[in-house]
């Protein structure tokens, strides 16, 4: 006698404690296992694309903080280079490692929260999140200390930085950089071999290589499917072929490989760091540009290695104050696009765990 | 409607179930199992959007604040102001030191939420540690972050679940007046046009400490209410 | 370093291939006819020494009497990359070939192209709205569009 069964429709609503942000996923599952997954997004669309078109280039920069809320630095970097290939404006060296270190500690502070995500969604309410964050404490208050904010920084502008780092900055980042190490190996010490989190991450949400570049993924979603593909090296920008660090590349593609190459990411920004605090010059952060100054007509493309993956600016301008025309490259956006084929097929449990890996913030997303 | 009018000229597939093979292959991006299902979708993106618009056209303008401006010098204190209504203020009292959050994060703001309910800015000396997931289990929502048309019916849906007393924080710029973003096209310029407000909390984003103060202004609020029926929350 | 390839470095081993697509060779964008765009775009992928199997940012620039559809392609293979162009003409239903097909990471991207610029790609298996609710008037990007 066979059984007959129905399938179930599980709304995944934009509130969930689990999605991340506003999100929805609408989930048809026979019993546990997802046969179809669509996800929905737009719930915080705001037009940053469309109010950017009235602002000068200095007044898009605090627009673009909101993006990635999580990294508002790296938002920043990549919306000035835009600028900055398109105008041919110079940035002086000491804002330039100025940048590099904004851009590497706000990577660890991304992977800090993302990892404490990572127990949050396979059930553990919040263990892991409250070391991490407490990590991200500390780089929080090294931006604070610079430019005012924790959060929303708009600390870059086109030709260099706002201002100049504090005398405590360096004190303050020597002593984070001491501790940071042994930070890491307490959070692999809860999660690279704890049997639980393999159990359940190991062989989920598998991504194969093709499937990956084909659909434009990028950042440890296509590093952790075996891709060795690094904005940083492959496409240097600023000084990063100064520096020397390794790109970690994971093997299967699962959930695991991703957090991992997440974590040894953690440890190479670590090494950026501590080179970069060792060779900053002194100097001029901020090359003076007036106050209305235009960029010649054309397009740009200015990309870097955001946590997240990467973040594109395309910037097309007539030659006036403003930008014509600014396209967000949103990692975020374009990795949710291989979400239904990671799903299909695993349970809805795992489709939580899968969405948590893929590292989505919706103000990116929706923009 | 016809299939052409969604653009759809491949014939679909139907999706095997299994250990998660299927969709491996970097083959066009189906997105469905079935014509069927890829209507039904649209169904019901047609539905929520009519919601959304519904909701646009009916709230022009804010609502009003319910007028209980929390004047220092009016909440009780002292013994002979508390003794003058005991069980009001042992409610209160009871109410106010426990009051649970609903998880509710929308943008920016939300970490800045976290990072008060984390451990440097202790969210749980005021028994505030307990976010609860489902509305029907909490007191208090914070709205946290820009809130969209979009977005609107579904936090109407959430306020409405919540059990009464319930209170609303607006937390951050976006949130009371549409902040940076409030000449988009897609903003509501304050959730005050969907939800009654109780306090408002500035910043963009506030710091934790601005809303542990926000909390503290609620719980003023609180104790200010327990002296007279607390009006009645505007029904919308 | 990603070397942005010259067009015109590009531009004549199309020319072969199909003498009518490509209408425009300029820095480093591409411009082809819309009609041959998916051909275009197979070849673009397929060749041996081109090899464009990354597509990295798919938008399009409202310039009042067309649009254009601009995809930024990548190589990882060989660390080049490409602008390929391509015009739609009208604003009432401007249109252009969708190339969900041959790169999948063009499906969401090309659905927020339609959904904020109301360029319609055909082919696109689920071409609807995505940032936006549906029965929302308009499309938001659009030069003439008042909100």
């Amino acid at each position: 006698m066979t059984l007959r069964t129905d399938p179930v429709t599980i709304n995944f609503g934009p509130h969930h404690p689990s999605t991340h942000g506003v999100f929805q996923m609408r989930i048809t599952a026979d019993g546990e296992v997802i046969t179809n997954l669509e996800p929905v997004m737009g719930y915080l669309h705001r037009g940053c694309e469309k109010l950017s078109e009235g602002r000068t280039y200095t007044q898009v920069v605090p627009l673009t903080d909101r993006l990635d809320y999580l990294s508002p630095m790296s938002n920043n970097v990549a919306c000035v280079l835009a600028a900055e290939r398109l105008g041919d404006i110079p940035v002086p060296e000491r804002a330039e490692y100025i940048r590099v270190i904004m851009a590497e500690l706000q990577r660890l502070a991304n992977h800090c929260a993302m990892t404490g995500f990572l127990l949050n969604d396979l059930g553990t309410f919040f263990t892991l999140f409250h070391y991490t964050m407490r990590e991200r404490e500390k780089i929080l208050d090294l931006f604070e200390m610079t430019c005012g904010t924790r959060v929303t920084v708009s600390y870059m502008r086109p030709g260099g930085v706002l201002q100049d780092l504090p005398e405590e900055f360096l004190p303050r980042l020597r002593a984070l950089l001491d501790e940071m190490p042994h930070r890491i190996d307490d959070y692999e010490a809860l999660i690279t071999q704890n049997e639980i989190v393999l159990a359940r991450t190991k062989g989920v949400g598998v991504m194969s290589k093709e499937l990956a570049i084909a659909a434009g993924c990028s950042g440890p979603m296509l590093r952790g499917s075996g891709v060795k593909w690094d904005i940083r090296k492959n496409d240097t920008y600023s000084i990063y072929d100064r520096f020397q660090f390794d790109i970690p590349v994971g093997t299967n593609g699962d959930v695991y490989d991703r957090y991992w190459v997440r974590i040894q990411e953690m440890r190479q920004s670590l090494r950026i760091l501590e080179q970069a605090y060792r060779d900053i010059p002194q100097g001029e952060v901020r090359t003076r540009l007036p106050l209305f100054f235009r960029l010649p007509s054309g397009e740009a493309y200015g990309r870097i290695e955001a946590p997240k993956g990467e973040l594109g600016f395309y910037l097309v301008s007539d030659g006036g104050i403003a930008p014509y025309r600014m396209h967000v490259r949103a990692p975020s956006f374009i990795n949710l696009g291989v979400l239904r084929d990671l799903t299909v097929g695993y349970t809805v449990a795992d489709a939580v765990i899968t969405l948590g890996s893929v590292d989505i913030v919706l103000g990116e997303v929706d923009r | 409607m016809g299939l052409d009018t969604i653009g759809i000229t491949y014939p679909t597939v139907p999706v095997q179930i299994g250990g998660g093979q299927a969709g491996q292959q970097p083959g066009p991006g189906l997105a469905f199992a079935s014509t069927e299902a890829l209507l039904a979708a649209l169904e019901l993106d047609k539905y929520e959007g009519q919601l959304v618009e519904e909701l646009r056209l009916a709230r022009r303008d804010p609502i009003s604040d319910p007028s209980l401006w929390v004047m220092e010098e009016q909440v009780p204190v002292g013994f002979a102001e508390y003794a003058k209504n005991p069980v009001g203020n042992l409610v209160t009292w009871a109410r106010r030191s426990s009051v649970w959050p609903l998880a509710f994060g929308l943008a920016c703001c939300v970490f800045e939420m976290f990072s008060a309910a984390l451990s440097r800015w202790d969210i749980s000396r005021f028994g505030m540690e307990v976010f609860r997931a489902s509305p029907r289990q909490a007191d208090l929502i914070i709205i946290s972050g820009t809130v969209t048309w979009k977005m609107a019916p579904v936090i109407k849906q959430v306020y409405d679940q919540m059990c009464e007393p319930k209170w609303v924080i607006s937390m951050g710029s976006c949130a009371n007046s549409g902040g940076p973003w409030a000449s988009g096209y897609s903003t509501v310029p304050g959730v005050n046009r969907i939800i009654p407000v109780d306090v408002y909390v500035p910043g963009c984003p506030p710091r934790p400490d601005a809303l542990l103060y926000g909390i503290l202004m609620l719980h003023a609020k609180m104790k200010k209410e327990a002296n007279r029926k607390r009006l009645p929350s505007v029904h919308v | 370093m990603t070397l942005l390839l010259n067009a015109d470095e590009v531009a004549p081993r199309l020319r072969d291939r199909y003498p009518d697509a490509v209408l425009e060779a300029k820095g480093s964008s591409l411009l082809v006819r819309r009609e041959r765009l998916l051909e275009v775009a197979r070849f673009l992928r397929d060749t041996e020494g081109l090899d464009f199997d990354y597509p990295c940012m798919v938008t399009a620039v409202d310039w009042w009497d067309y649009f254009d559809v601009v995809y930024y392609l990548n190589s990882l293979t060989r660390n080049h990359s490409l602008y390929l162009k391509t015009r739609a003409y009208g604003r009432e239903l401007p249109a252009v070939p969708s190339l969900v097909e041959v790169w999948r990471g063009c499906d969401f991207q090309e659905r927020e192209v339609y959904d904020l610029m109301g360029i319609r790609f055909e082919g696109h298996p689920n071409l609807k709205r995505i940032l936006l609710w549906e029965g929302f008037e308009g499309h938001p990007l659009r030069k003439d569009f008042i909100g």
